[in-house]
């Protein structure tokens, strides 16, 4: 099996990406049977479409690991990864911005549409503001809520983020000077802080739900809120669970100096990550 | 044209006979005359000044067409290997050129973009208004209130279901030359005013579309937006709702009639007596002769009448059957409300369930309310055996 | 020429081991059976499409409900788009893409064959999901392919399986763009530049970024509208202070460059045709890329156009009204360059030639009726009447779905090795030709006279177009049939191809390769001049 020929590299025949539909579809009518409450059919569905998923990562990432480890990428290779990794990126940005711009729309449109002479027909003495849970809830005592302020908990989890994204980027030092030991400290840490920001984020929620009287169903600012934050909390999970592997990865010695795109791409990720929660704290929690 | 219209006319190929379409279609179609081809005549200002912009966008683009697809098919003939055309294949770039046809379109679109302008400015300034009517669209069907005058109602598509039919089967009966156009109670306006329109709806969005007043506007539920038009033309005109807003969005028509003021003022007075909203002006209690409100159903009476109300009101949802459409539309077979306390299902009925497309009844009035429930409580294999009488209603709207 | 190159190929290399029979498709990782696969599955759906869009016409025969229940109409209308959009043309783009972008750069394969092979595989569930919703209680998504809130949250549970069959296809065009942008970006034969591509790679190119732009905002809509169905928020819903227009505007976003994204590779497919047939190049090629470039970059602030009816402020109207009107100038332009190519060339019409000719001035046509949409005042009238529909099948018919026969035609020789039927193809030309018009040209006079789309039964006064109209569906359908009659028997048992079956043809897969292309190309990129 010669692997390389004139310089592309032909993968072989694979089953992982059928494996991987057959995941999405129990997954998808998981979802489908489970938002309709059919159940045991929906969690069944949802259970045996995650494990099928698991099986195929492992599978899936075991082999692309296994071509990188042995050498069968090459320097067209790195950069195909580093495009594809960046319009990746990008994506995750667009779907970012439909929420962002989600709550950029109620804030300098909707509410305020709401509140102004015309539609005072319908919802007499509503008064744009925000936070706000809209015409209907805002009157209702039972509903009041306190937004989140920002200079509690979420000011914590900024200076965690970054802090974490200091890490990641002394360990991407340490791995292009081949100082491995710091390099599985730095990855460490930044594993730690990820995980702290989840419990910390998780406590928020627990917080707003408990004492604040803050839920996904205050109207639209709960919606954005809790939709807004609740994606980036994925992005996180998703983060630290792709550094717990390049960390696993590290310890077993995989990386050099001079090629180590894996590295890296969970890297540019995780600073993406960071680089919304900035957007985040500014807009979902500071501007109130 | 019209000669050759009514050639066709006489010679009967015009039958909505599928028969003679098939022919009609092989050989006829650039007669157009004898069908609608165009926007309908204008019945005020700006939807006059539409269609004109319509014919001079449309001249202008038919313009470009030919002169364009002109040249494409003289090089079929000119430049066609069969005649001998030697292909010339240095010529494929010419920056003259390419900046001459950036720069001819980008005039063209100016000259369409400034009465464009125009229009719009013109359309969207409802300031002034000589009068004002909130439009509320609803599934499905229209209420207008005239709010400074304290009336309002409810305006249904009054074409019989027999003539739409069912499918399988078809129509049972003849359509009607205003067939899915007419309304039970169309709006009444002025000629000549400034009418501005709050148009809003209950439920999902629905379309308030009436073309020959140069209008179409959505309504939202929960937002209001506002239109104006003023008819320049007594008569009758006809409009759909415009967007899809479930199954009978085909059957909500909207029906306009401008009146002369004096005759405009009558329509008033009597609209006042009979559809006053002055008790109050959320839940507008159907003018019903008080000596219903106190009369006394017997169970057949009620199922009788209460056949009718279902039929009219709730078989779009919950179907002749009663089975509904679940899970959109529950079942009232067997539903727990319906074989429940009457108190349930009437609180039910007059306030509707919000955010479900279960709206308010209230319109209905307290005998009518009472028969349907009678008549869901003792159908589709529900016995529950009570009548409900019109008296229970009225208590329950106080 | 071209035959001295083919013994490069003549063999093939053993180094997949690759599984034979059905196997072969679950695993494969060449460019080439993925783009078959992907072919063949969007060929299926636009028939499962058409056969809805007939159901659709054959209700609108008549006034008064013949056939379908109202709310099972909607369901058919509903359906018919979503499969004919995501089903049919963009898979159908997708799959030529794949079999032609490696060949046309010089390069062996796709950037990643794996995840090629996946972007595929996602569509089978999501088309199985998406099917199935008929048959779950409450039936199919009936609330128009645009979904727009609170109707959409009236329907079942078919209206989730929808959108989580919409999420799978948004994975898959966004692996599909990624896959297909690093090949353009980074696996290009030595000497072949950007600026030498063959324009059906720059259109696909300016394609695959707006999918990745844009698909990903359709998820963020669609999944607001799963929360505010399922969780209790309130993106949509005024009583919580969102706002149903909010969703128009997400959907929109994604919407309006989406409807470029099912023409732009249309139009690199027609760029490759008319100079072969005209036998003379591309007119104007670097002001072709522009334009292609301005379109995409115009889509992202025309969305509004579908919404002049909502009650905007005038000056939203007007921005948008102004922004769009401005497509048509960078889409001239393109028209201009197709006409100046076969100016003084030299013309023959095989059946590829023919689309494009329909192309060209069936399109062209639809874009005028966009342009007198694009008026906002006009659209007051013509807004979600018949006349948007007229305008939209003269798009995406003659636009996307003749872009993709000529492409069939032009390339069945290259990727089977055999000549399809040149009477055949005439006849599928002809017939559709008149057929579509038939169908849709009435459809502007329905509009005109106001219409409205998406209802199962109509007033007597449109009663004769619309019968005339569902006439030429049946007989538009017919000629598909002719159509897969035609590519059926050419795989079967067509003549044997040349290499270079069209003289005029100038890209690599004719100059360089044999015909059928073998299995593995440009395993050794080729050398360019
Ligand atoms: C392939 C898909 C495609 C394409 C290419 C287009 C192209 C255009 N579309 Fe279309 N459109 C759709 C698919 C498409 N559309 C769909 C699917 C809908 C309905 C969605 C729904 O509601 O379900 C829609 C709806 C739609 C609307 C909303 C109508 C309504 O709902 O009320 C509008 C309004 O502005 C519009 C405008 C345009 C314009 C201006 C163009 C322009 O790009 C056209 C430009 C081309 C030309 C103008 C012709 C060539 C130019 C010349 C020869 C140069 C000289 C010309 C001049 C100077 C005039 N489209
Ligand atoms: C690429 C996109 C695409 C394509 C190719 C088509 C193709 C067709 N469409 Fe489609 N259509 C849309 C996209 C498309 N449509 C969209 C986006 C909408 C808007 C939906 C909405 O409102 O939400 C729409 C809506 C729409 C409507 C309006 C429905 C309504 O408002 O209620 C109609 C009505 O005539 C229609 C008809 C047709 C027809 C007759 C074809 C034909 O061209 C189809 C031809 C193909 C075939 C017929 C299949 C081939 C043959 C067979 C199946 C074998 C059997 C054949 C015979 C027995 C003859 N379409
Ligand atoms: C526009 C559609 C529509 C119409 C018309 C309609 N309903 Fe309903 N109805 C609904 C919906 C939707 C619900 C479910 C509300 C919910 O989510 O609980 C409902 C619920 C009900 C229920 C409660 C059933 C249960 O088990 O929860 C009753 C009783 C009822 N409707 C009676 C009527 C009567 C009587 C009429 C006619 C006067 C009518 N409806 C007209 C849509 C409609
Ligand atoms: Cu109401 Cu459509
Ligand atoms: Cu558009």
């Amino acid at each position: 099996m010669s692997a390389t020929t004139g310089g592309y590299y032909f993968a072989p025949p694979s089953k992982w990406p059928v494996v991987g539909s057959t995941a999405l579809f129990f997954v998808m009518t998981g979802l489908a049977l489970w938002m309709n409450e059919i159940q045991p059919w929906g969690y069944t569905s949802l259970a045996v479409g995650f494990a099928i998923l698991l099986y195929m990562l492992v599978g899936w990432f075991g082999i692309v690991i296994h071509e990188s480890e042995s050498g069968l990428y090459n320097e067209q290779m790195d950069t195909s990864y580093r495009w594809s990794m960046s319009w990746f990126i990008f994506s995750e940005v667009m779907f970012f911005s439909a929420f962002f711009g989600a709550l950029f729309y109620a804030r300098v449109f909707s509410v305020p549409w709401l509140g102004d002479f015309d539609n005072a027909l319908i919802w007499q003495g509503y008064e744009a503001k925000w936070p706000t849970m809209g015409p209907y809830l805002d009157p209702n005592p039972a509903f009041q809520f306190s937004p989140m302020s920002a200079w509690g908990l979420p000011a914590i989890n900024t200076a965690l983020l970054l802090s974490s994204g200091v890490t990641v980027t002394w360990a991407h030092h340490a791995l292009i000077a081949n100082k491995r030991h710091q390099l599985i400290l730095g990855l460490f840490l930044t594993i730690l802080l990820g995980a702290v920001f989840l419990g910390v984020q998780g406590y928020e929620y627990y917080h707003a739900y408990s004492d604040l009287n803050l839920k996904l169903s205050s109207g639209v600012f709960g919606s954005t809120f809790f939709m807004l934050t609740g994606f980036h909390g994925f992005h996180v999970t998703l983060g630290v669970i792709m550094l717990t592997v390049i960390l696993g990865r590290c310890i077993k010695g995989h990386f050099k100096p001079e090629h180590h795109f894996g590295f890296e791409a969970v890297a540019w990720y995780w600073h993406f990550v960071d680089v919304v929660w900035l957007g985040l704290f500014v807009v979902v929690y500071w501007l109130v | 044209m019209q000669k050759m219209t009514n050639f066709f006319r006489r010679s009967g190929l015009f039958g909505a006979n599928v028969g003679k379409i098939v022919i009609l279609c092989l050989i006829s179609c650039p007669v157009l005359a004898a069908y609608d081809v165009n926007i309908p005549a204008p019945a005020s200002p700006i939807a006059e000044q539409i269609y004109n912009l319509h014919m001079y966008i449309l001249w202008v683009c038919a313009t470009i067409f030919v002169v364009v697809f002109g040249f494409m098919f003289y090089s079929f003939f000119k430049f066609r290997r069969s005649k001998g055309a030697k292909p010339d294949v240095n010529f494929h770039e010419s920056t003259l050129i390419e900046i001459i046809w950036t720069i001819i379109p980008f005039i063209i679109l100016i000259a369409m973009a400034v009465p464009a302008t125009k229009t719009v400015l013109d359309m969207k300034d409802t300031s002034a208004p000589d009068m004002t009517i909130k439009v509320t669209g609803f599934q499905w069907g229209w209420r207008y209130d005239y709010s400074a005058e304290n009336f309002g109602f409810y305006s249904n598509l009054s074409t019989p279901w027999s003539q739409v039919g069912q499918p399988g089967s078809g129509p049972s009966e003849k359509q009607g030359s205003d067939y899915l156009l007419e309304v039970d109670n169309p709006l009444v306006v002025p000629i000549g005013k400034r009418v501005r329109l709050l148009i809003t709806s209950n439920d999902v969005i629905h379309g308030w579309y009436v073309p020959q007043l140069g209008i179409n506007q959505y309504g939202i539920p929960g937002f209001i937006k506002d239109v104006w038009f003023k008819a320049d033309k007594v008569g009758t005109f006809k409009g759909q709702c415009s967007q899809i807003c479930g199954k009978l969005h085909g059957y909500m028509p909207i029906t306009v009639i401008v009146k002369s003021e004096a005759e405009y003022a009558d329509w008033v007075e009597k609209s006042k007596a009979k559809w006053s909203t002055k008790a109050s002006a959320e839940t507008p209690v159907a003018a019903a002769p008080a000596e219903e409100d106190n009369k006394t159903f017997t169970m057949a009476e009620a199922k009788d009448k209460g056949e009718k109300i279902y039929s009219a009101n709730c078989v779009a949802c919950h179907q002749p059957t009663g089975k509904g459409m679940p899970p959109a539309f529950p079942a009232l077979a067997g539903s727990k409300v319906v074989l429940g306390t009457s108190e349930q299902q009437i609180g039910l009925l007059l306030n509707g369930k919000p955010g479900t497309a279960m709206q308010s009844f209230a319109r209905l009035s307290n005998s009518e309310i009472a028969a349907v429930i009678t008549y869901t409580k003792n159908s589709f294999g529900n016995s529950v055996g009570k009548v409900t009488q019109p008296a229970d209603i009225k208590a329950a709207r106080k | 020429m071209s035959t001295t190159t083919a013994h490069d190929h003549a063999h093939d290399h053993s180094h997949d081991h690759a599984p034979g029979g059905l196997m072969r498709y679950f695993t494969t990782t060449n460019h080439k059976d993925i783009g078959t696969m992907y072919l063949w599955f969007a060929f299926t759906m636009f028939f499962i499409g058409g056969a809805m869009a007939l159901g659709i016409r054959a209700e609108l025969f008549q006034p008064g409900l013949q056939y379908l229940q109202p709310e099972f109409f909607n369901s058919l209308t509903t359906v018919h788009a979503l499969v004919m959009i995501f089903g049919a043309v963009m898979p159908a783009f997708v799959g030529f893409a794949n079999w032609l972008i490696p060949m046309q750069i010089g390069a062996a394969d796709m950037a990643f064959p794996r995840m090629n092979n996946w972007s595929f595989w996602i569509m089978i569930p999501a088309a199985i999901l998406l099917m199935a919703t008929f048959f779950v209680p409450g039936g199919a998504a009936a609330s128009g392919w645009t979904l727009y809130p609170p109707l959409v949250m009236q329907g079942g549970m078919g209206v989730d399986m929808s959108i989580l069959a919409l999420h799978l296809l948004g994975a898959s065009s966004i692996m599909g763009s990624i896959n297909i942008i690093t090949t353009l970006l980074n696996l290009r034969a030595p000497g072949m530049t950007l600026m030498k591509m063959p324009l059906f790679c720059w259109t696909w190119l300016i394609t695959a970024y707006l999918l990745i732009a844009t698909m990903p905002v359709l998820a963020g809509a669609i999944t607001m509208i799963l929360t505010d169905r399922h969780f209790g928020t309130s993106f949509f819903n005024a009583a919580g202070g969102g706002d149903p227009t909010m969703f128009m505007h997400i959907f929109w976003f994604f919407g309006h460059p989406e409807v470029y994204i099912l023409i732009l590779p249309a139009f690199g497919i027609v760029s490759s045709i008319i100079p072969a047939f005209a036998r003379k190049p591309l007119f104007g090629y670097a002001s072709m890329v522009y334009a292609t470039g301005s379109i995409a970059i115009l889509s992202f602030i025309v969305w509004g156009h579908h919404m002049f009816t909502v009650g905007m402020p005038a000056a939203g109207q007007l921005f948008f009204m102004y922004a769009t009107m401005l497509i048509a100038v960078p889409t001239g332009v393109k028209i201009f360059n197709w006409i100046a190519t076969m100016w003084r060339g030299s013309l023959t019409f095989e059946t590829p030639m023919l689309f494009c000719i329909g192309f060209l001035c069936m399109f062209t046509l639809g874009g005028f009726s966009g342009l007198v949409l694009s008026i906002v005042a006009v659209d007051i009238t013509l807004h979600n009447t018949y006349y948007v529909v007229a305008h939209f099948h003269y798009v995406l018919f003659p636009g996307a779905i003749w872009g993709l026969t000529a492409a069939v035609y032009f390339y069945l020789p290259k990727f089977t090795g055999k000549m399809y039927s040149e009477t055949l193809g005439k006849w599928h030309f002809w017939v559709s030709a008149i057929a579509f018009n038939v169908t849709f040209f009435p459809q502007h006079f329905l509009g005109l006279a106001g219409m409205p789309r998406r209802i199962p039964d109509y007033a007597l006064q449109y009663a004769e177009w619309n019968a005339i109209s569902t006439i030429g569906a049946f007989a538009l359908g017919f000629s598909q049939l002719i159509f897969l009659y035609n590519v059926v028997t050419t795989i079967r048992s067509g003549e044997k191809a040349k290499d270079k079956q069209w003289e005029g043809a100038d890209s690599l897969e004719w100059t360089h390769l044999p015909s059928p292309a073998p299995y593995h190309t440009f395993e050794t990129p080729p050398v360019l001049k």
